[in-house]
């Protein structure tokens, strides 16, 4: 490498990281915000500004043809548009919810949305990750920022529980995620991505086994069984927003990049009976015990470890046509499931985050909030997977695909897993609408005090819910889109 | 006009309807009580597309033609598109939705006056409407799925419209998820026929498949096809929701749980017929869970006293029915029996419910009155009695409707449920054996539905009057707009049979609904092909025979019925013994699904099978490397909480497993 280059090159490579870098200015201006000034309103929306603005960025890159950018360390192109456009409008969504909902828990300080910011390009990063080091550095920011906002009620004992639990189990599956990179390493000699497909010497234990570990990391990351048990409670101690973006950015992030690892840089198909077991595993457990929870925010977690088991189905496909509904799927998701936190956020009144509220206290919520009402069962319709909204075009993108590539017996499972799902989404519908507060004890709490949902969050959680309908009527595009994306870098994958 | 055009009005009105009368007094409780207006708009948009789908049958030039509004989605090979089919079968069904569903409407108009949600009722009755009409119009499988989900969402939203009573909410979860089971296996047929064909349209299913999938793929598509039918349309094991369905207003359950939602798996298979008729097997099963369903359902049919529990067992039984035409390669008699069956047994609901509405006046006027009225129930006909005598026209209509049914000649039942028969005689006479089975089980629920339906006449609307006061408190005729519906509906049960001629006249040239629908006169409804045909005088025999079961049975049960009202059941119950007793418990089919499914499978195992899992299974096995630390904290707070280092543990766990998997798996 000729380094008197290399300061033109990182020049010229500077728009590939333009979201990061506004992002993470963005965060650092927030922070000298909070501390100089007194005025701590304008902080959020700071955020919300530079989020939008990278927004704008990936959106007009989205046709960008598949590259790499300072020294192939990170991926630019439509992909890396796509997943960060997911991961920049989670997190555009989750500082409106919070606005109000910190206010109301009295934990509106400056720093938490500074975090929620270099969580973000955490994010950013580990989603468009070329090589190990970038997937390690990009995870690693990310989760160190979710430990803190996780325990970010301090003085609840709930919220610092999950917090250190999730810290504690999360450097634990760093551990073995670094540990894998080490041997992979080791084996192949290279840390890039696409050039570690034709390093793997044959037969190589130490390899596989590097691959096993470092699976491990991820699959603790996107919760999949066995390594979910942190998930549901982290979910229901970390204040709900929050709680919202955690399951969907930082699952996007994670499952981008392990459809990259797994798409660039893994050989043959080994992996797959493995993430055919996990997913197997993570479906049914997901859902299962989905079905048992008084608690909605626990039900979400449950049914956010369920949903990760469907991706998991179609990347044990491993086919593109797989890889690209995937992605389909992680948007369906991010959607559904900020909206369906939103909601709860909104309807909280325990003053303990949600975390001991029982589904029964909402009865007939409806009636008396009827857009959150509305919006909550087309949230819970498509987690279902109900056409036409977009769970069920979600869902047909990773199944159809995965039986394609002969996992038949594996879909059969998922398909029957996501009708008991019905069961457990519709219990919601069915208290938020058809059962009467005033035959539920939960629900006469002499003060329920909600939290204010002003014209933002209003407009946010709407647009979500009209999100999912038009996607699940009109996604042609989106879904051709995606698939491009392998396509193309099917022809790139040897540079 | 083209047909791009007018497939659009028939879609997109009722679409129409159902977002502005659910959306506008949504936000304008002003709105909510122009009942008129509502009702006026609500029926027109469904009689409109009912004049459009007339136009289109009589135009219609004998090849279909196809519609293809825009691209649903696409990626890779896969495409789908939002495309509608015009030929013979998706006309006849849209005829039957539309004409039968109009005339409900104009029904409901009467029957939901002065409810408070009037508006609410006929937004979701239009969304039905709607999300039918994809069903039968659909030209690939996705877009029919968009409807088979659709008319569950309604028949869910339909069921529990009286929400307050928990019962009703009950019965509308029961129904939505007993058919989300039957959906799966929709779903996983969807994937199949995708994965092996690469297309769900029907233009390429219906001509290549039976040529190009291999006969276990056929098998397992259609088997997954037909369990998701039987979901839908109520047959054994997953019929149970339907009963309970009735909870909701009795024009939804002669609409959706009678006429037309509950036919849509005969629907699928008919459309589906070309690749059903490939598979034996499957055919057997079909034809065999039909003849079980039609006669089960009848034998409770005796035994409910509950007006609308009657027909719902008996909906139960005729769709049983439709299925064995189905299971002996007889298609297009299915769909004829769908489309009497809508005729006479929405005029029975229609007339229950005319019925019932005029015993809560009753029940208003005992109340009037000072009596105690909490045991009164105006759904039970115990209470009833000499209806006849105070409402001539639903006692007229449901009797010609009863006659219909029970199959009494020259009626439309009669020719309908005789082709039936006939077909799985035929079908046993050219050597299936199993077929035989099912025509002998047909003749015995044939003899049973004309016993249950006459029971529910006489005791309804003949005999003595039950109701207390009697003498004192009358019940009175419902308004025209209900009995104008039950007299197209009864004029409809007389004169429909007649589409169907039998093969002994003219040999078949007159059977109409054959020559239409059939796949051999350039129909899309395939049909098994018979080398031995039954000769005529056997088949006049065999006509004979189920005419003289019916009308036989319908005066042994009108002359017990009449003399001995409900005596005759008791001494009925004297005599059966404990099978009465089983029928009455409705084969414990609620109390299986209650303790095994409910109970043991998904509470037992997620509460207390599965959930210990996350942690007593690790715990006990943490007991001993984590003891010197935990001694303080008990294990019920281990539990409860959740040690991190039982976390940690189950995490290694899953460790070895991965690594296990991915060294020696590979």
């Amino acid at each position: 490498m000729d380094l008197s280059q290399a300061f033109s090159t990182m020049a010229a490579d500077l728009p590939a990281i333009f979201s990061m870098s506004v992002v993470t200015v963005a965060g650092l201006v927030m922070i000298l915000q909070e501390s100089l000034s007194e005025n701590d309103r304008p902080i959020p929306w700071i955020g919300v500004g530079a989020l939008a603005v990278a927004v704008v960025w990936e959106l007009v890159h989205l046709g960008d043809p598949a590259g790499t950018a300072f020294f192939e360390s990170i991926r630019t192109g439509g992909f890396a548009s796509y997943i960060n456009l997911i991961v920049l409008g989670s997190g555009i969504v989750t500082i409106i919810l919070s606005v109000p909902y910190l206010d109301h828990i009295k934990h509106a300080y400056g720093e938490v949305y500074a975090m929620i910011m270099f969580a973000t390009v955490g994010m950013l990063m580990l989603g468009t990750a070329n090589s190990l080091v970038s997937i390690f550095v990009g995870l690693e920011t990310m989760s160190v920022c979710l430990y803190v906002l996780t325990g970010l009620i301090r003085e609840d004992e709930g919220s610092v529980e999950s917090a250190l639990k999730y810290f504690l189990l999360g450097a634990f599956s760093t551990g073995f995620f670094l540990y894998g990179i080490a041997l992979m390493y080791g084996a192949t000699g290279t840390m890039y991505l696409p050039e570690m497909q034709g390093a793997v010497p044959e037969g190589s234990i130490m390899f596989w086994a590097g691959v096993a570990l470092f699976l491990i990391g991820f699959l603790f990351k996107v919760s999949a069984a066995p390594f979910h048990m942190w998930t549901p409670d982290v979910y229901q101690g970390a204040p709900t927003p929050l709680t919202g973006y955690m399951s969907t950015a930082s699952k996007a992030a994670a499952f981008a990049s392990l459809i990259l690892v797994l798409f660039y840089a893994l050989p043959d198909e080994r992996w797959s009976l493995v993430l055919s077991a996990v997913a197997l595993v993570t479906m049914i457990i997901g859902n299962v015990l989905a079905v048992s929870q008084d608690n909605v925010k626990r039900m979400l977690a449950y049914s956010s470890i369920a949903h990760a088991g469907y991706v998991l189905v179609a990347l044990a496909a491993g086919t593109t046509e797989a890889y690209a509904g995937a992605m389909f799927y992680l948007l369906i998701y991010a959607i559904m499931n900020l909206g369906a936190f939103g909601v709860m956020a909104m309807l909280e009144w325990d003053g303990k985050e949600g975390r001991v509220q029982s589904l029964d206290s909402l009865a007939g919520i409806g009636h008396e909030k009827p857009l959150l009402g509305v919006a909550m069962g087309v949230f819970m319709f498509s987690l279902t997977g109900f056409p036409p909204l977009g769970g069920f075009m979600g869902k047909y993108a990773v199944f159809a695909p995965a039986v394609d590539a002969g996992l038949t017996w594996l879909v059969l499972i998922g398909v029957l897993m996501s009708a008991i799902s019905a069961y457990y989404y519709l219990r919601v519908v069915v208290v938020f609408w058809l059962a009467d507060a005033e035959d539920t004890p939960e629900a006469q709490a002499a003060s329920r005090s909600f939290v204010f949902a002003g014209i933002p969050v209003k407009a946010t959680i709407a647009l979500c819910a009209v999100a999912l309908v038009v996607l699940g009527v009109y996604s042609g595009g989106l879904l051709e889109m995606t698939f491009g994306f392998f396509e193309e870098g099917m022809m790139a994958a040897t540079p | 006009m083209s047909h791009d055009l007018l497939v659009r009005l028939i879609l997109l009105l009722p679409l129409a309807g159902a977002v502005l009368l659910g959306v506008l007094p949504l936000f304008m409780p002003a709105l909510r009580r122009r009942e008129g207006l509502i009702g006026t708009i609500g029926t027109s948009v469904v009689v409109i597309p009912f004049a459009i789908a007339t136009y289109l049958f009589v135009s219609y030039g004998g090849d279909p033609v196809t519609v293809s509004y825009f691209t649903w989605m696409e990626a890779a090979e896969l495409s789908v598109d939002f495309a509608y089919r015009i030929d013979e079968l998706s006309l006849i069904m849209t005829l039957i939705v539309t004409g039968v569903g109009g005339v409900i409407h104009l029904y409901s108009a009467g029957y939901m006056h002065g409810d408070p949600g009037f508006w609410r009722f006929f937004a979701y009755l239009n969304l039905f409407i709607f999300a039918m009409l994809n069903l039968v119009l659909a030209n690939n499988l996705v877009v029919l799925f968009l409807g088979w989900e659709g008319v569950g969402l309604c028949s869910y939203l339909l069921i529990g419209f009286w929400y307050t009573d928990l019962k009703n909410s009950a019965a509308a979860n029961k129904a939505f998820i007993v058919n989300r089971i039957g959906d799966f296996a929709f779903l996983m047929a969807m994937f199949l026929i995708f994965s092996e064909l690469g297309s769900l349209s029907f233009d390429v299913l219906l001509t290549d498949a039976a040529s190009v999938l291999s006969a276990e793929t056929i098998d397992y598509i259609v088997l997954l096809l037909f369990i998701g039918a039987t979901g839908k349309s109520a047959q054994i094991p997953l019929f149970v929701w339907l009963p309970d369905a009735m909870a909701g207003p009795t024009p939804v359950s002669a609409l959706i749980h009678a006429a037309t939602m509950v036919t849509s798996g005969l629907y699928l298979l008919a459309r589906m017929s070309p690749i059903v008729l490939e598979t034996e097997v499957v055919m057997m099963i079909i034809a065999v869970v039909g003849a079980l369903t039609a006669i089960m359902a009848a034998t409770i049919a005796i035994t409910q006293n509950d007006i609308k529990k009657v027909l719902a067992y008996s909906t139960v039984s005729q769709l049983g029915y439709m299925f064995m035409a189905a299971g002996v390669g007889a298609f297009f008699v299915a769909i004829f029996h769908v489309l009497t069956h809508a005729f006479f047994k929405a005029c029975l609901f229609l007339g229950s419910g005319s019925v019932i509405h005029s015993m809560e006046h009753v029940e208003h006027d005992l109340e009037h009155e000072g009596e105690d009225v909490s045991d009164f129930d105006p759904q039970d006909m115990r209470t009833m009695g000499n209806l006849q005598e105070y409402m001539p026209s639903t006692g007229w209509t449901y009797f010609i409707a009863t006659l219909a049914i029970s199959g009494i000649p020259l009626l439309a039942g009669f020719f309908s449920k005789d082709e039936i028969l006939f077909k799985a005689f035929e079908y046993g006479y050219d050597g299936n054996t199993y077929a035989m089975f099912v025509w002998v089980v047909g003749v015995i629920t044939a003899a049973l539905t004309a016993f249950y339906m006459t029971r529910s006449y006489y005791l309804t609307f003949m005999g003595e009057e039950r109701w207390p006061l009697a003498d004192k408190i009358h019940p009175h005729e419902s308004s025209w707009k209900m009995t104008v519906p039950l007299w197209i509906l009864a004029g409809g049960s007389l004169v429909t049979g007649f589409l169907g001629l039998p093969a002994v006249i003219k040999d078949g040239k007159w059977n109409w609904i054959h020559h239409y629908l059939g796949a051999n006169y350039g129909g899309p409804v395939a049909e098994a092909s018979v080398s031995a045909h039954v000769p005529g005088s056997l088949e006049w025999g065999l006509i004979g025979l189920s005419s003289a079961i019916a009308v036989g049975v319908f005066f042994f049960a009108r002359s017990m019925y009449l003399s001995q009202g409900i005596a005759f059941d008791v001494s009925l119950k004297e005599r059966l013994g404990g099978l009465y007793e089983l029928w009455e418990h409705k084969y414990r089919w609620d109390d299986f699904y209650d303790n095994v499914v409910v109970e043991a499978l998904i509470n037992q195992i997620s509460r207390d099978g599965l959930a210990p899992f996350d942690s007593k299974i690790v715990d006990g096995a943490v007991n001993g490397l984590a003891g010197a630390t935990q001694e303080s904290s008990s294990l019920l707070r281990r539990i409860q909480t959740g040690v991190v280092q039982n976390y940690a543990l189950a995490l290694v766990f899953g460790v070895v497993l991965v690594i296990g998997l991915m060294i020696f798996g590979g």
